[in-house]
């Protein structure tokens, strides 16, 4: 009776304190049938780690609206790391400029989505990303 | 080294690994929990339940803040609701517990309802087991309190905490929702709101009903009143538990540390008495009885035939046949085999 379910960390690092994006992507994704972890506003990079580890989540979608992205992702992904968990689908969403984006995706960025970006996208990629073990 | 050997060795990535593993019921579960499962029982297994907004998450967080204070490891799982349209889930418990990031003596995992409310006992029972055998010497179970099913893993626990809050509906909802009786220990929380006295008020009256009745039960049943007679006369034998009300402000820590050492008094209490042994016992009976109802209609219906069992509820619904004489019907082709 395997019953699994894609689990997604949903959280917001930095300082910004605006969570509405942050808001409706986990309910976009809590009715595509995933499982979503919401930890709230002001996450440091660590507590983001120990977040995705401790809930074993295959996606982690980080929202970020203060431009601080290229100072937080670059950390959280070597926690992440560091944490054995270099597997997982990162996904970023918030104001990014297009010169980031090479950067990003050397970092292991698996999306980004900007304003505008439809929930439908997201969900596809994750479903196509993501491959539950049997 | 196996995934079994490395939760043992309480690293927090098996540890997070074999809980997915369980929840899920992966292959390889089974095993898995055959080698965790004589490694435990040491954890105090402490079931949190009560109506959503009380302040389940945010008592979590500071009880376990206290505890970690004494040096004690604490394990919590959080359970939240899955929605029955989507099958997905918002599991936000997390957000007031921020305070325990970075402790390497909290492991806190959340838990999706799923639909089925046997289907989650088992898994939190499985997930118990898992956090019990990598060694945290505390396990506060968060549930929704909103159900029976609530109430069924609350019962996986050793020690039920059942928490209130005042203003939410009038004194009769506490009897109404039929949570108060599994509780060893009520907590009104919120206790700076002005109404918190009045909550505390109902909450005594309740259980001053509830304990006059037993008495008259055991007054009324023959095997009741020798067992009281044998308890009054065995001075080895502790006093009953009362059932304490606490008043705590999660929000400001105020009360924690005095319902902290209320649940070490219960687990003494429990140990003492010899209930710890008779409620492990009375959970391991009725894991097992969930186990074999499960393995056994599993069987049933693999064996019979789908197209007959849809013959067997057309009948049932023509009212040609009674449901029970279907079943029993069922049943006895089983045993046949």
């Amino acid at each position: 009776m395997t019953d699994r379910k894609i689990r997604v960390l949903v959280a917001k690092p930095g300082l910004d304190g605006h969570d509405r994006g942050a808001k409706v992507i986990a309910r976009a994704l809590r009715d595509a049938g995933m499982e979503v972890i919401y930890t709230g506003l002001r996450q440091t990079p660590e507590m983001i780690a120990e977040a995705a580890l401790q809930e074993d989540v295959d996606v982690v979608g980080l929202s970020i609206l203060s431009g601080a992205h290229m100072a937080l992702v670059p950390r959280i992904m070597e926690l992440l790391k560091q944490n054995d968990m270099a597997d997982v689908l990162v996904l970023l969403g918030g104001i990014v400029p297009d010169d980031d984006m090479p950067r990003l995706d050397a970092l292991g960025v698996g999306g980004v989505f900007g304003p505008g970006a439809s929930t439908t996208d997201i969900v596809k990629l994750i479903r196509e990303k993501v491959k539950l073990a049997p | 080294m196996t995934l079994a050997a490395d939760v043992l060795d309480g690293k927090r990535r098996a540890v997070a690994r074999a809980l997915s593993v369980v929840e899920n019921n992966l292959a390889g579960a089974e095993e898995l929990l055959g080698d965790l499962y004589p490694h435990t029982g040491s954890a105090h297994l402490v079931g949190v339940t009560g109506a959503p907004g009380t302040g389940k998450s945010s008592l979590v967080n500071q009880m376990a803040l206290t505890l970690r204070q004494q040096a004690r490891t604490v394990g919590i799982i959080a359970v939240d609701p899955t929605s029955p349209f989507s099958g997905g889930a918002i599991l936000g418990d997390r957000i007031r517990m921020r305070d325990l990031s970075g402790d390497d003596g909290v492991f806190i995992r959340s838990m999706a309802t799923r639909g089925s409310l046997g289907g989650l006992a088992r898994a939190a029972a499985d997930a118990i087991k898992v956090l019990d055998a990598a060694g945290f010497d505390i396990i506060l179970i968060e549930t929704v309190g909103a159900g029976q099913g609530e109430v069924d893993i609350a019962r996986h626990a050793h020690s039920v905490i059942v928490v209130e809050a005042p203003g939410l509906g009038d004194d009769v909802q506490a009897i109404k929702a039929g949570i108060l009786e599994i509780a060893d220990i009520l907590v009104v929380n919120k206790s700076d709101d002005p109404r918190a006295p009045n909550t505390v008020k109902a909450l005594r009256a309740m259980l001053d009903l509830g304990s006059q009745r037993s008495t008259r039960a055991m007054v009324n049943h023959h095997g009741r009143v020798m067992e009281a007679v044998q308890s009054a006369s065995d001075s080895n034998q502790p006093a009953g538990w009362d059932v304490p009300i606490h008043t705590t402000t999660a929000t400001d820590g105020t009360g924690i540390a005095e319902l902290v050492n209320a649940l070490a008094r219960h687990r003494i209490y429990l140990i003492d008495s010899g209930e710890l042994a008779r409620r492990v016992r009375a959970q391991s009976a009725s894991e097992l009885d969930s186990l074999l109802r499960e393995l056994l209609v599993g069987r049933l219906l693999e064996s019979v035939d789908p197209a007959a069992l849809a013959q067997v509820v057309e009948q049932v619904a023509a009212r040609e046949l009674l449901p029970f004489a279907a079943a029993r019907m069922l049943v006895s082709e089983l045993i046949r085999l």
